[in-house]
Formats: C-alpha cells, structure tokens, sequence
C-alpha cells in the first residue's frame, strides 16, 4: 500500500520535486518550501510570485522565476542565489539547458545566461509562450505566435523559424534532439522533425495541454488535457505520425499533470479533482496513489529512484506518497 | 490551504488618450473602498501604487485558429491572468486598462475565448472614458473612439465643466445614438462613486434585468455615425427558430456587431431566456421565471457598425411563434 504524508502549502503550487531526501515545494506567493522528515525550512526565494519553477538535471537545485524579475536557484540546504534579473519584468518562462545555461523570458525577449554569468538577448517579434534547449550543443528553443524558433546561443548563425499558424504556450525538445513540440493555445501539441521540419499534428484534447512528460529514454511523450493521460509514441524516426497514442488511465475527469516514471514504463497521472493514479504502460494497470479531493492538482513529480511521487495543487494541497510497500 | 475557486471579477478600463482614464484608474487604487486590486497597465509610471500589483503588458492580439475571423483575443492577458491566478488571495479584483487605440473586442473575447480565463475570472463591465469637450472629434477621426463607445457598459463622460448646457446635450445625443444602453454618468476629474463603475456584473446572465435603450429628452444630433444600435421586439418566440436565427446572424454579421443583449419569451417556457454577445460569441441561459403580471416580451437589441437592420429585424420577426 502507498502511503501518504500531507505537506500541505496556503498558497498555489507552481512546482514540485525532490532535492536529495527533501521534498520541495515552490509556491505562487514567492515561497519555496522544503520539507525533509520532521525538519522544514522556508525559503522568501522571490519577492513576489513564483511563475515558472525547474528542477536541475543533476537534481541538486530548483530554480524559480518570478514576478519579481529574478531567476533564483535554491539548494535543499535553503541556500539561494540570483542567477539572473531584469527589473519590473514578469519572468513567466523558464529552461535548465546543458553546459550550465539557463533561458528565461518575458513578454516579447528571452535571455540566456550562460554558467560564465555572461547573458544573450533574444529578441521576438511576438510573445515568448515557452523556452527550452536542444540536449546537445547549446541551442536555444523558444515557441512564439506562429512559429517556434531555433537560436544558436554562443555561435554565430541566424535563428531557423518553424512555422504553424497559432499561439505556441510551450515548448519541449524530445531527449534525443529529433524532434521538438509545443502546446498551443488550441487544445493540440505541435511539433516538427528537426531533421526535415516535417510536421506532427496531435489534436482531439478536450482541453488545453498543461503538462507533458517525457518517459525513460523518450520513449513517448506524456500529455494532460483529456479524459486520460495521452501518450504519443516516439519509438520511431517518424515520431508518433500515423500512430494511435495511449490513453492510461481513462475517466471522467480532465488529466491535469503527468509525471513519467524515471526507469521504468510508467506514468503518474494527476486528474482535476486531485486524484493521483500510476499507471503502466504495457498493461494498464493502475494503483490509485491519491483519492480525489477536489482540487485540480498543479504539480506532481518522482524522486530520481522512482520510489517517491511529490504533489502539489491550486488549493495548496501537497504532499508525498511513497509506493513502497 | 486557499480558496481557490471564486471567480475574480475584472474591468476593462477603456478611452481615448487624454480623456481621463488615468485620473480613473488612479483613484480606483487609491480610494479607500477595502478592495485590493491587480492592474494591468500598457504604460507603466503613469500609475504606481505600492500595494497594489500592477503590471505592464505589451497588447498582443492574435486569431484563435477556429476559423472565425473575429475571434480575436489577447495572448498577453492570458498569460498573465494565469500568473495572477497563482497569487490568488494576495487582490481582490483585476483591472485592465487598454491603450487609448485599443479595440476592446479582443479584450472581451479573451473571457469567452479561453477555458481557462474563463473558469477562473469573470469579466464585470467594460468602463469606457470619454472627454465631453473632444470626444465628437474623436468619433470623427478614430473609429477606435466609435467603437469604444459601442461597446461600454458604463460610459464615465468626463470633464463636463469644460462644456456649456448645449455642448453637453450634444455629446449625450451622439452617445445615445451610438450606445444606447450603456449607463452615463457625468464627472468632472472622474469624480464618481466608485460602486456606480465596480462590481456591475454587466456580463453576467444573471444579472440581465432589462433591456432598455435610454430615452432622449433633450438634444437634436445630426451627426452621421457608422455605429449604430437597433432595438428588435416581439412576444413569445419559437425556440429552434430564434437560434437557429441567431447562430446564423451572429455568423454573419458577426465582424460587424459589437454587443448584443437581449431577453426572450420562448412559447411554452415559464422562464426568461437571456443571451449575450460580443462579435460571433452568443451565450444565453435561462434565468428566472415569469413573474406573474409580467409582460412576456421579447427584446434583442444589437450594437454595430453597419448593420444590415432590415435583414436583423425580417430575421427576427420571422421567429415570432
């Protein structure tokens, strides 16, 4: 049986994720929260509003960004540090991309500050809806109205435009740097082959896709914004073109966050009324982790050995659920 | 824990450069009235109030991909209204003030167009300023002024001590013949109790009482302006008629309409249908029933810009049960 431990926040939970042993929670009135056995701290990260949060990749460190005009970068020791600031700006999108560099933006221009503390301009003719980086080299990606955008950040090179109509919200690059999607402002995901810039439509949402996860090794990308948890495959060079996708966990509730499990095929789904279900992929077994509560869940991540899933939701509700028996 | 699942009511503040917007917006936050607000600004320093939130956007407009030309919404505002959302207990309310060029069409539809937007806030009332000594200048040269004018809920006529009796008369007759149906009130600085402005639940189903164009009662205008509104009535309606009617005029004339409003008497339903629109985007619902004594008339009025009133009104008629 899983067992649960609340942790719950008085404010919306942006993120959340674990640091070491810590659970850790950024939250929309500028707090981060760290929660580790009996001990908790509370970090003043921002003064302000978190807006956009992300765990490292090495899983040392959360970084937020906030209404405050700061990216701030947050260990689980409760030690914070500004990486980045632009003064009256609302910072709403945020990416960790490889050699240490981080992207950020606000309304029409993204920045990229590099580990060197150097920063780029990325200047847009339309609003930046999501920043993200290409695994390899140090490209920068970002999804505008109309188009999503390749950058070279350190070398020398105009940016590639990938053009489909419509207001891009967000933007994932899949892990093997093939392939790279957005969300839209239409319930549907875009997304190109980089290769050939040959397009992928993936519509029938219901709702607009909030979260997307990509499984072990890229396999499929996880998707929130229907009646279950959509999984397209990416096992092959042409993506999920022509492919059904997996509909886990199936109900009458809208799907709000998707978690994939770091090792193994399958997937965390947390629905609009807060429940949270794991559910494998092959089979589609389910274990319920969480009874619904009400509250549309925001955040919901795993630990990096895939024992622990954090949550958090718009109400504050957050907690832990441990799955070993 | 928060309670996170009252909708935040927001007003879109409107007018031309220099009619007094500003002077608006900056006694809303400074008044104590016991409301904290989150104000979303195009010019920032103009309005700089320590407690409240405020916010500076870029107007960005962009077509939602479904085909309807008109459906325009504002891609700033939803990402910030979602930013907003996650601060929820920290303001009361939103305003929006939109540059003195702004159509507001986009603004309103950002509150229909977007699930989101549109689970979490409600739109309350379009507020539009106008400067009783310019504005029939400014009709003349901007349509933008025009059509701020159509599409208010409360129109604030400022600086009325800079007109004489008849300049003023004047300028209500254009107002009535533009928008009949928003409520005017004359100030002078935006002197105003804020509750004749806040809180009007003018997009609210609910709230629709009646649908009564104001009566002139002075004034004589000669002025040729390209927007207009029509008052259509009748008594009971058939039901698949009037919206299989209604689907296909908003289609049509949709660009061209500002808002609508109406209240309709169905044969056979104890109930008042009500319904609402902005450009293409009609919603109704039924809203309370009959009270006895009371007439069952139907009434839809539309506001536009060159509307075909003698398609509209054969339309309607043609609805009649």
């Amino acid at each position: 049986m899983p067992t649960l431990v609340p942790h719950d926040q008085d404010a919306f939970v942006v993120a959340c994720g674990f640091l070491g042993e810590a659970a850790v929670f950024a939250l929309g009135d500028g707090r981060i929260e760290i929660r580790d056995g009996e001990t908790a701290k509370t970090v003043e990260a921002h003064d302000g509003g978190i807006l956009a949060a992300v765990f490292t990749a090495d899983g040392k460190a959360l970084l937020t960004a906030g209404d405050d005009g700061r990216v701030a970068r947050t260990t689980a020791d409760g030690a914070s540090e500004t990486l980045f600031e632009k003064k009256g700006k609302w910072l709403d999108q945020l990416a960790e991309g490889p050699q240490g560099a981080i992207a950020c933006a606000a309304g029409r221009m993204a920045w990229v500050r590099l580990a060197n503390g150097e920063i780029v301009e990325f200047p847009h003719e339309k609003s930046v809806g999501g920043v993200g980086f290409l695994p390899k080299g140090l490209r920068l990606a970002t999804a505008t109205t109309d188009k999503a955008m390749l950058h070279w950040v350190t070398a020398k090179g105009a940016p590639v435009d990938m053009p489909w109509k419509g207001a891009h919200t967000g933007i994932t690059t899949s892990p093997d740097g093939k392939f790279l999607v957005t969300t839209m402002q239409e319930p549907a995901l875009h997304g190109w082959r980089i290769d050939d810039m040959k397009h992928m439509r993936m519509t029938g949402y219901p709702s607009k896709v909030k979260s997307i996860s990509w499984s072990a090794k890229g396999r499929f990308l996880a998707t929130s914004g229907a009646n279950a948890a959509i999984l397209w495959p990416f096992l092959t060079k042409d993506g999920p073109m022509g492919k059904n996708p997996l509909q886990l966990g199936p109900r009458d509730r809208i799907v709000a966050q998707v978690a994939c499990h770091p090792s193994e095929d399958v997937v965390a789904i947390g629905y609009d009324d807060g429940m949270i279900l794991a559910v494998r992929f092959g089979d589609a077994a389910e274990v319920l982790l969480r009874k619904p509560s009400g509250a549309p869940l925001t955040a919901l991540a795993w630990d990096r050995a895939g024992v622990r899933v954090v949550y958090g939701a718009e109400n504050g509700e957050a907690g832990v659920i441990d799955i070993r028996a | 824990m928060t309670n996170a699942s009252q909708p935040i009511p927001v007003t879109v503040l409107t007018g031309y450069l220099g009619a007094g917007k500003t002077t608006l917006l900056n006694r809303i936050l400074t008044e104590d009235h016991g409301k904290k607000y989150a104000v979303i600004v195009n010019e920032f320093g103009e309005v700089g109030i320590d407690n409240d939130l405020v916010v500076d956007t870029d107007e960005e407009i962009f077509e939602m991909n479904n085909g309807c030309i008109c459906c325009t919404v504002r891609g700033d505002l939803i990402r910030i209204l979602e930013g907003l959302m996650k601060r929820k207990g920290r303001f009361d309310a939103v305003l929006i003030e939109t540059t003195g060029l702004a159509d507001p069409a986009p603004v309103a539809q950002t509150f229909f167009m977007d699930d989101d937007v549109r689970s979490k806030t409600r739109l309350d009332a379009i507020v539009t300023v106008v400067d009783a000594k310019n504005l029939i200048a400014r009709i003349d040269d901007s349509p933008e002024a025009e059509d701020q004018v159509a599409f208010a809920d409360v129109i604030l006529l400022n600086k009325v001590d800079l007109v004489s009796a008849e300049e003023l008369a004047a300028v209500r007759a254009e107002i009535a013949a533009i928008n009949p149906y928003a409520r005017v009130i004359e100030t002078e600085r935006c002197s105003v109790d804020l509750g004749e402005v806040l809180d009007r639940g003018a997009f609210d189903l609910t709230r629709i009482l009646a649908v009564e164009p104001e009566f002139l009662t002075s004034g004589h205008h000669h002025h040729d302006e390209t927007v207009k509104s029509i008052s259509l009535t009748a008594g009971d309606m058939q039901p698949e008629l009037f919206f299989d009617w209604i689907n296909r005029a908003t289609q049509e004339q949709g660009p061209n309409i500002r808002r609508l409003k109406g209240i309709i008497a169905f044969e056979n339903d104890p109930e008042r249908y009500v319904v609402q629109g902005v450009h293409m985007i009609v919603e109704g619902d039924h809203q309370r029933a009959w009270k006895p004594g009371e007439t069952r008339q139907s009434r839809l009025v539309f506001i536009g810009r060159d509307l075909d009133f003698e398609t509209l009104k054969a339309g309607f008629e043609a609805c009649r049960a």
